[in-house]
Formats: structure tokens, sequence, C-alpha cells
């Protein structure tokens, strides 16, 4: 049930306390957090960088315009409403499809027009957002996510999350929400993580709970085949939201979209660590190593340089193979 | 980055809080622990003499703290009587007294003695030599062979004392010995003759201490400076030199131990016991000594003392909070509120407490689910539970006080407030992450709570931290250290467990 602290240091895990004095404390400058804790902020800095990000409908910043929130939406076909000070996927709510006058969730529950509005009034109010301060909602166009990922996916969209420290990608997974986790794709909720090679964008070992797995809970599809189309694109964006946020140490949440490709969905000032565990291995060397290397190299070098130094072998394929033999 | 000031800051604190509190344990004796007894003797003495129907005015002199014992509180009855205390350079002495007055009258002065063996003898001033001392024939003859005699056998100060002293006891006292003695009292008489061979020496009162005594009397000391001016104690009927440990020196600058004007047949009698004080006590009742180093909480009147009492023990909490969340690594809903609770819980003991609060936090839990349906705006939600809670807490109180049961009253000892978030917090966990993690984080903070409030109502840790303030800095230090601690929590060896199974 435990474990000793001599072996997690041999595999370079790194812990809540080091992450948080060593690496946050250290690269994330605190008048830096509200480019990322404010999703509003984010996504105009992004356009201003160049950085797709999915396609904003409208805000609502006052409980005087809650009212008409409903005006906003028409003509649009899916929507998504989000805090734009929430965390941790807190608020998130995703709207399918407007079937006259019901909204359709993921999941096919209905609700209705006051349902929408109670919501953005509960958010206005600041019930998502850290400290429980006054609030923004921010509505987004629904993603269209690849189609190739669909079947490694249950309701919700699949994202990808890269660490980027000092605009090197250091270490990258994919969040498949499960049923358990009830179409979101927070990991302790109960999404499966898979690890990414940050070398070729494949599948290197998927967890779910803590426990290793080599399948979707839900589709039953086999993680192993997982391929990220676009790989570089997708890496030289996240790479490139460090000169956007001057942040040393982030977490970049990114979505494939069917027709704009890699997208940029929201930043994370405290990313978590279980992107540990879905790739088997700790932060620590690859974080050592980037802190030997010197200041000034563009995006696209700093990629090349983590797809060299930070490839790995997938450990599904093997694993998988040996459950056939 | 260095971090070089961080280490200094931190190691600065930890001298300087661990140099206050040796020094306050060293300079007034506060012991380490509680549970400590003292030894404090109870001296009273009581002033008897007949009024003549004059003017009386009745001095006594007073014992100051000194070696071996210091000096805690005094008290006097004297019906009738003015009194002051008086202190100059003859020592201190209470003054009685009254326009007129006759037949007996009683005196009574107590004085409660620690017994401490760090305690020093104020600096005493050797006395000045009279300038001439006259004898009378034929006893000018024999105190000069007496002083010649003492002076061939011996080297210094304190060795011809000795001698001297050696002269008039026993069978080697001779015929010169006699002679003044017939003319002297002994004590005065060992004076003179120092004096006379130019060594500074006076008489003392002292009061042998012995358990249960009545009716003591004091006994006349022989203090004999040496060429260096420190003082050596000799008994001027046998001669031993020293100091006994239960001799307390009642008056120690050569005056009298009694003085009374418009009376006659005057004299004291002093009556002691001994009993043990817990030393808290003891430390209590020393009378003060205001200076900036003496910074103390007991310096304060008595009510605000019981404060602190309190607010220093919040440090206490803030530790264990942190030694469970950085070295731990438990979830709490709150990251202090446990160290309220684990206030509360101190005034309403542990199991009253949990129960009081889990009822609390249940019924409010149930009341805000049903304010949830009813879409309020934040701050009036949570206005609303407040009321809520206040509301659970008023039905407690009279509900428990009609079946009986008192502890459940302390109940209103719960930040009002603070339940009020807890339950808001909760509330909003519970729909966005489940149950699982409302146990969760409400388990963490009650085990929190639970440890706080064991470590804050522990009775040496009350102790020291009510008397020694250095104790702050010390916990300031370790705090310090511990933000800079980089290394896996408790229950990171579990979490990232199966990542090294492989």
């Amino acid at each position: 049930m435990w474990t000793t602290p001599g072996k997690l240091r041999a595999k370079g895990i790194i812990g809540m306390n080091r992450r948080n004095i060593r690496y946050i404390g250290r690269y994330n400058s605190r008048k830096l957090y509200p480019l990322v804790d404010d999703k509003l902020q984010t996504k105009l800095l992004a356009r201003e960088h160049g950085i797709t990000t999915p396609a904003l409908i409208g805000t609502v910043s006052t409980q005087f315009e809650v009212k008409s929130v409903t005006r906003q939406l028409e003509g649009h076909p899916g929507f998504v409403i989000k805090p734009a000070k929430g965390s941790g996927g807190k608020g998130i709510l995703v709207i399918e499809h407007i079937d006259g006058s019901a909204y359709i969730k993921p999941s096919g529950a209905h609700l209705g027009r006051e349902d929408i509005e109670r919501h953005v009034s509960n958010i206005l109010s600041g019930l998502y957002s850290l400290g429980g301060s006054p609030d923004v909602a921010v509505i987004e166009a629904l993603i269209n996510f690849d189609e190739t990922l669909t079947e490694y996916t249950y309701e919700g969209v699949p994202d990808i999350r890269v660490i980027v420290f000092q605009g090197y990608p250091v270490m990258a997974m994919m969040r498949l929400s499960t049923a358990a986790s009830d179409g979101k794709a927070n990991l302790h909720q109960g999404a499966v993580g898979v690890g990414l090679d940050i070398a070729t964008g494949t599948a290197v070992r998927g967890v779910q709970f803590d426990r290793t797995r080599h399948d979707h809970p839900d589709t039953g599809h086999e993680l192993a085949s997982l391929r990220i189309p676009g790989w570089r694109t997708l890496l030289e964006l996240a790479a490139s939201c460090y000169e956007m946020t001057g942040l040393g140490y982030l977490g970049t949440d990114m979505v494939l979209d069917r027709e704009h490709g890699p997208m940029l969905l929201e930043l994370n000032a405290r990313p978590g660590l279980a992107i540990q565990m879905a790739n088997g291995e700790g932060l620590r060397s690859r974080l050592d190593l980037i802190e030997q290397q010197p200041d000034g190299v563009d995006a696209a070098a700093r990629v090349a340089f983590a797809r060299e130094h930070f490839a790995r072998r997938a450990e599904l394929v093997s694993a998988a193979d040996a459950t056939t033999a | 980055m260095s971090r070089l000031p961080f280490y200094l800051l931190v190691g600065m604190l930890l001298v300087a809080g661990i140099a206050l509190s040796v020094h306050r344990h060293v300079a007034f004796e506060v012991p380490w622990t509680p549970g400590e007894q003292r030894q404090v003797w109870e001296v009273e003495a009581q002033v008897n003499f007949s009024a003549l129907g004059d003017p009386v005015m009745v001095n006594l002199a007073l014992p100051s703290t000194q070696q071996g014992y210091r000096v805690l509180t005094e008290n006097t009855a004297s019906s009738g009587f003015g009194l002051s205390f008086l202190e100059d350079k003859g020592g201190r002495q209470a003054q009685w007294s009254i326009r007129e007055a006759t037949g007996p009258q009683q005196l009574y002065y107590s004085v409660q003695l620690l017994v401490a063996p760090q305690a020093a003898d104020q600096d005493v001033k050797p006395p000045e030599l009279p300038r001439e001392i006259a004898w009378e024939r034929p006893f000018d003859t024999a105190a000069s062979q007496i002083i010649e005699r003492a002076q061939q056998r011996s080297a210094d100060a304190v060795t011809f004392a000795r001698e001297l002293i050696r002269d008039f006891t026993g069978d080697r006292q001779g015929e010169n010995a006699r002679l003044l003695l017939t003319q002297f009292e002994r004590t005065p008489l060992l004076v003179r003759l120092l004096n006379e061979a130019n060594i500074r020496a006076r008489e003392v009162s002292g009061l042998a201490l012995d358990d249960g005594r009545r009716r003591q009397s004091v006994k006349s000391w022989l203090q004999v400076f040496s060429d260096d001016g420190s003082a050596v104690l000799f008994n001027p009927v046998t001669g031993e030199q020293g100091r006994p440990d239960n001799l307390l020196l009642w008056e120690d600058r050569g005056g009298a131990v009694l003085e009374v004007q418009g009376g006659t047949n005057s004299r004291v009698s002093f009556s002691m016991i001994q009993h043990n004080q817990p030393a808290s006590t003891a430390v209590r009742n020393q009378l003060d000594s205001d200076t900036l180093i003496n910074f103390s909480i007991h310096s304060l009147p008595l009510e605000e003392q019981a404060l602190f009492q309190t607010i220093l023990l919040i440090p206490i909490g803030a530790l264990m909070v942190v030694l469970l969340r950085v070295l731990v690594g438990l979830k709490t809903s709150g990251t202090f509120m446990p160290v309220l609770i684990a206030l509360a819980l101190i005034q309403t003991t542990l199991l009253t407490g949990l129960i009081g609060f889990l009822l609390v936090v249940t019924v409010g839990l149930v009341i805000r689910s049903y304010l949830s349906y009813l879409n309020l705006l934040l701050v009036a939600r949570v206005s609303a539970v407040i009321i809520t809670v206040i509301a659970i807490i008023s039905v407690f109180s009279v509900l428990s006080y009609r079946f009986g049961l008192n502890a459940g009253l302390t109940i209103t000892f719960f930040p009002m407030i603070i339940l009020a978030w807890t339950i808001e917090r909760m509330s909003i966990l519970w729909e966005e992450e489940g149950p699982k993690e409302v146990l969760i984080q409400g388990g963490g903070s009650l085990v929190t709570a639970i440890m706080a409030y064991l470590a804050m109502n522990n009775p040496w840790v009350r102790h020291i931290t009510f008397n020694f303030l250095g104790v702050q800095l010390i916990l300031m230090a370790l705090i310090l250290l511990l933000g800079n601690y980089t290394g896996y929590r408790l229950l990171e060896l579990r979490r990232f467990k199966p990542v090294t199974e492989d």
C-alpha cells in the first residue's frame, strides 16, 4: 500500500511540496496569474498572439444581462458556458444541440431556458470562482473534435495536457472522459489518463484511478493505437504559450478540432502531478535538463530539442504483445 | 537565489527563542513542567509590646530576597496602626505608627519565601570601620593579647575571625576571653575585636527555618568581610564557618530587628510552616520586577492573562495544521478552520464538541440542500446559512437544557460564521464531487481539529506557551522551516505507489 521516498526519488517523481516551492514559486510570478486564472483574458491574449482558441460567442458580466442570454445563443447549434475564473472544470455546462425550447447535454439530459439562466446567474455570483469572487460567464462555440479520437472517449471532449517548462514541452498526456468521470476530463474524477510520447504523440501508458489500463472502460477500445495527428503543431502551439504568458511552469490544455486543428482550451499555472502517473515516469530529470538550457531559443527549436531528448518507447504495445503471446 | 538569509533568519529566531526561554527558566525559576512542586516557607513574625498611652512607633526589619530564598508575597495585620514599608541602605523595614495606644499590643507580619537555590544575595556593602574604639582598663590589655594571639595563628581576615572565635569557645576559652565576656555581649564583642584588628564585620540576625516551629526567635550571627569584600558568616557560639541551608537572614545590615518607641516589654517571635506549591503558582506570586527582558504575560491583569493563555495556543494549532498538510498531505475544508474548531473543543470538551459539530453540520447540510433549490445569490445564501446555524445552535441548547444535559449548552462556543462557511463549502463539494470528497475533506478537517485540540489542550504545552514567550519564536522558526520542505508528503507515498511498481 505504501512505497518509500527512496523509490519515488529514483523514479524522479515530484511531490506537491517540491512542485509548489521549486517550480511554481520560482518560475511563476504571482502577477501573471490573472492571465491564466481568467479564461476570458487568456482567450483575448491568445487571439493577440495568433493562437487558435474555440470561437467566442459572447460573455455575460451582469445579472441584468442574464435574461437575454438565450438571445445571444440563437443561431448556434451547440455551445459551452464556463466561468471565466473557474478551476478544475467546475461550472462548465456543455449543450450539444438545441431542440426547440430544450437544451440537450451530451448525456442526453434536457434543460430548460431557466436552467441555463440559473447556471449563468450562479457563475456571476461567484459560485465556481476561486474565493467566491464575482465572475463573468464565457460562452464559446462547441468544439467539433477530431473523429479519429471518438472511440477513445465517452461523452466529453478529450483534451491534451502538455506541461511546458520554460517554453519546452516536457510531458504530455491525453485525458479521456469516462462514464465514471461524468463526461469530465479530470483524472481524480475517474477520467483515463494516457501518457503521450513527446517525440511522436503516441500512447505510452494508460491509467484510471491511479491503476494501469490498456483499454477505455466504456468504449472498450484499446489505448495502444492512440496517435495524435498534427503532433508537432500541437507542441509548438503549447510551447508558444510561454512567450504569451511569461509563466515558466505551465499546464496547457489543448483540443483537436476537426476543422481548425489543435486549439488552446485553457492554461493552468498550477498543473497537477497526475501526468507523472499517466507517463509512468517522474518529471524531475526532464525539468533538471531544461534548467540547464540557455534562454532565447525559439519555440520550434525548443520543440525539436524536447522531441529529441524525451523520446519514449510505448509500454502499452509491449504489454499488449506480452498478453497475446 | 541564495537561501542563506533565510537560514540566518531561522537560526536567529531559534537562538533568540531558546535564549529567552532559558533566561526565564534560570533567572525566574520558571520550571519546564507544570506539575513541578516548589517548596515555599510561610514565616510569621508576631510583635508583642505594652503601650504606655503615648504615641507609638514600631520598626521591624524585613527579610529580602537572598541566597537560597526568594520573597514572594508579604502581608501584615495590625488593627488601628498606620503602616508603611521603608527601604533604604539599612535594609527593608515595616513601620507601624499610632497616635495613642495603651495596654498589650500585637502586630503581625507574614512572608512567603520560595526556596530558590539560584537566588543570589543583593549586593552587600561592607560596613564602615568605626573611627576609634575605646577600651577601659583592664579590658584593653586582654583585648590586645587576644588579637595578637589570633593574629599570629592566621593568614587573612577569615582565618583571623575563625581563630578569634575559637578563643571564645569551649575548652580553648582563656582567661582574657572570660574577662571580656563579663563586660560585653559575645557577638558585639567579637565585632569590636575584629574592628580593632581593622577587619570589617557586623552582627546580623538569622532565623533557622524548621517546619512547624512556633515562638522562635532570631539568633545573632557574625558576618565577616574578607579583604576582597566578600562576606563570610560565622556562628559566634560554635565558630562554625558558612551558612546553614535552613538559615534565613532576617536582618543583614547590622541594625536592630525590632525597635519600639512608646512601649515596653517588646519582643518579636516567629512561627513558620513549610508547604509545597505548584511551580506555576509560585511563579505567579513573584513580586513584579518589570524590566524589558522580564517581558511577561504575568504583568497583565488576570482577565487579560486568561485571554492570552488561549491566544498563545493558536500558533500550536497552526503548527499542527502545517504539519498535517505539508508532511502528511491531509485535505481540510478551509485551511485554518480546524484550529477554530479545536479552540471551540477546548471549551466544550472533546466528545460533546464533536457530537455538537457533527449535528450542526449535518442539519445545516440538509437545510442548505433546500436553499440551493431557491436559486439565491451567493452572499444572500451564505447569510441564510448563518441564520440557520444560529437557529440550530439555539434549538440544540434549549433541547439539551430541557433534557438536563448541561454539556449541550457549550455548543454556543462554536464560531458560527465559520460553521456557516463550512456548510456552504461542503454543500458545493457534495454537488460537484460527490459525497466521497465531502467525507475525505470533512474527515481531514476533523482529524486535524482533533490533533490540534490534543496538542493545544496538553497541560505541558499550555504551561510552556504561557510561561515562555520565547517558544513563540521557536514555533515561528519551525513553521518557516516547514514552509521550505520540498520532500514527499506521507500520503504521496501511497498515491504514487503504482508508478514505482514496474
